[in-house]
């Protein structure tokens, strides 16, 4: 039998702003609580009857729905179900919206029917009620109280922004804590000559995106896109492109930042396209940070058999990465973790020893498994909490690489205290690594040559929805991840 | 043709509004503005057809007939036949719908007519606000608790 809802509320809003936010069939990705990311298919606008958006919802399951009418004099539109896994059979739903003369506020009614199997009817009932209903009248409430409208009306109604195809991106709001990244409707731009345009299924999130969100690097000014690293599916491309076609699988981790989207158009000759054995959610956890591991080992310094190597935050991103490779070129591998429980997957990276930071003076410890003698590199993206130690746990002409800065600034130190050993401090940036077509694709292929030997192995990283960006990097920060962390738009 | 259009969220739920509203010979008792009424003919108020006789406080007299009634959808419609206004056409539809998160009334007052051209502007104002938005100040009040 049918089931058919009605349901309804009332938003202190004048009519014509809500009506402007939910007339864009693709707004639902910004207030809808259980939308975590959505696109319109086919490049079609948001508000042309008959276009189809294809969005996952929270709990991973994916919906198809096509915009069936749409009435801008009756400020109203309703849809269909194309596909959707929960045997929503027959459903359709009609959004109206009504002015409330007397207050300058708005009567929002929302219509649901559909035709579910006996047996599920009435959970089906709930869901639809609570969890899409409901749950969306309250998810605009707490939007439009949020103050994200504004950027989202600037989204829609400026000229430029017209062209190209419908995008959510997340977007730097200022300098700060994680929660300065909010999502935002954008329109990505036809690619130009040399360009690509990809949809994107996976963001890979790193430490540089945080720096760059704290505004200790100044690679992206507030306004703009975090995010260095992506996998997905070129969609199109412009003119002068040989070295990829639409439908194939890349992947890019380089500058510029702006990774941080559902669709991007960027310089196709940084795409590096991906192993058959590669998945996309595996190659955004992995590319960046394993093309770090690759130069950090080869190029600024090297690992070598019979070397003994001491690596920082040993069960982090490039931390495990960093661990078993260097295991592989023969090197005697040291980590350190912030927990105990962070051991266990350092050793599965193949630490021959793992050191909890605050168990024991990590010098003294040091010391005593490298019989006095010390360590011949440091890799240490830590910062300030470790730089110290670092150089104190050197051997005679050993080498400390800083490559990050976890805990804070590393801030100013004296170079004579590097004397007492001889020793060598890098400080290498991603980007000299990465700057130019030719060293991608010598860094990448070093990777992908690992992968394929086992010096490397692509972990499954942990996901968020795009939507999510802000609590990856609150996780982050908070030293309570191990291994890589994805975004999936 | 012109066209007025108003509304009103009244704190009751839709049963109790639609009880008293849906009366078509009730308007003395929930409008500030009528004086008394009676149906034509001796019909009943809810027979489609039928015509409501009405004095104004300020003394006009309105007929109005019925054009549809709705218990399903909480609505009715209907037209003048003779009013001191001066409208040709005219039509005017009351329509209630739940609004469910809070069991209020969503309550809806329109009507369309022709009038010349010059008056049309003064005669939507006036028919907004002194009859339809007072009709609903006059209901919202009333369940104001």
């Amino acid at each position: 039998m049918r089931v058919d809802l009605r349901l309804s509320t009332v938003i202190a809003m004048p009519i014509d702003e809500l009506w402007a936010i939910l007339r864009d069939f693709n707004s639902h990705a910004l207030w809808h609580p259980a939308v975590a990311a959505s696109a319109i298919e086919a490049q079609e606008a948001a508000d042309q009857v008959g276009a189809v958006r294809s969005f996952r919802l929270k709990d991973g399951s994916r919906i198809r729905e096509q915009l069936l009418f749409l009435s801008d004099l009756k400020r109203t539109f309703g849809y269909c179900i194309l596909e959707a896994p929960a045997l929503l059979r027959d459903y359709v739903a009609v959004v109206r919206l009504r002015p409330v003369t007397s207050e300058n506020s708005c009567f929002w009614d929302w219509r649901a029917s559909f035709n579910p199997p006996d047996a599920e009817r009435d959970r089906l009932t709930r869901f639809v009620r609570d969890d899409i209903i409901e749950a969306g009248f309250a998810g605009m409430r707490e939007f439009l109280r949020s103050g994200r409208t504004v950027d989202l009306r600037q989204a829609m109604t400026a000229p430029a922004a017209r062209a190209g195809a419908e995008a959510v991106e997340i977007v730097l709001t200022r300098y700060g804590g994680p929660e300065v990244l909010q999502p935002r409707i954008a329109r990505i731009k036809e690619p130009g000559a040399g360009e690509a345009r990809i949809r994107q299924t996976a963001v890979g999130v790193n430490f540089i995106d945080v720096y760059c969100r704290r505004g200790s690097f100044d690679l992206v000014a507030p306004g703009g896109v975090l995010g260095m690293e992506a996998a997905g599916v070129v969609e199109s491309v412009g003119a002068n492109i040989t070295n990829i076609r639409p439908g194939d699988r890349v992947a890019y981790a380089c500058a510029p930042p702006g990774a941080y989207a559902s669709m991007r158009t960027m310089r196709a000759d940084f795409l590096v396209r991906l192993p058959e054995a590669l998945a996309e959610v595996d190659a955004a956890g992995l590319l960046l940070k394993g093309m770090t591991a690759g130069f950090l080992l080869h190029d600024v310094a090297q690992a070598r058999p019979g070397s003994t190597i001491l690596v920082h935050a040993a069960a982090g991103g490039v931390g495990q990465i960093l661990c078993r490779w260097a295991k592989a070129l023969g090197a005697t591998v040291i980590g350190t973790t912030s927990s105990e429980a962070k051991t266990q997957p350092a050793r599965s990276a193949g630490c021959d020893a793992v050191l909890v930071y605050g168990d024991e003076d990590l010098v003294t410890a040091v010391r005593r498994l490298t019989s006095g003698r010390g360590v011949d590199i440091v890799y240490d993206a830590v910062g300030r909490d470790t730089f110290e130690q670092s150089v104190a746990c050197l051997a005679p002409r050993g080498h400390l690489v800083s490559f990050g800065q976890a805990s804070g600034d590393v801030g100013a130190h004296s170079i004579d205290r590097l004397a007492s050993r001889s020793a060598t401090l890098s400080r290498p940036n991603y980007v000299h690594y990465t700057d130019t077509p030719e060293k991608i694709r010598a860094q990448s292929d070093r990777l992908f040559e690992a992968l394929k030997g086992g010096a490397v192995v692509a972990a499954r990283p942990r996901t968020f929805s795009l939507a999510q960006a802000a609590q990856a990097h609150a996780e982050l920060e908070g030293r309570r991840t191990t291994g890589s962390l994805v975004l999936i738009p | 043709m012109a066209k007025v259009y108003t509304s009103a969220v009244i704190p009751a739920p839709a049963t109790a509004v639609w009880s008293i509203v849906r009366d078509f010979n009730a308007l003395p008792n929930w409008t500030p503005f009528v004086a008394d009424s009676r149906i034509e003919q001796n019909k009943s108020p809810d027979q489609i057809g039928c015509v409501r006789n009405f004095h104004l406080k300020d003394g006009g007299r309105i007929r109005e007939r019925l054009l549809a009634l709705s218990d399903y959808e909480m609505s009715f419609e209907y037209s003048i036949l003779e009013s001191p206004m001066s409208v040709d056409n005219y039509v005017a539809t009351f329509r209630l719908i739940p609004v469910t998160d809070l069991d209020h009334t969503f309550a809806e007052w329109t009507a369309e007519f022709d009038a010349a051209p010059e008056r049309e502007d003064g005669l939507v104002q006036s028919i907004g606000q002194s009859v339809f938005a007072a009709g609903l100040a006059a209901l919202k009040a009333r369940f104001a608790r």
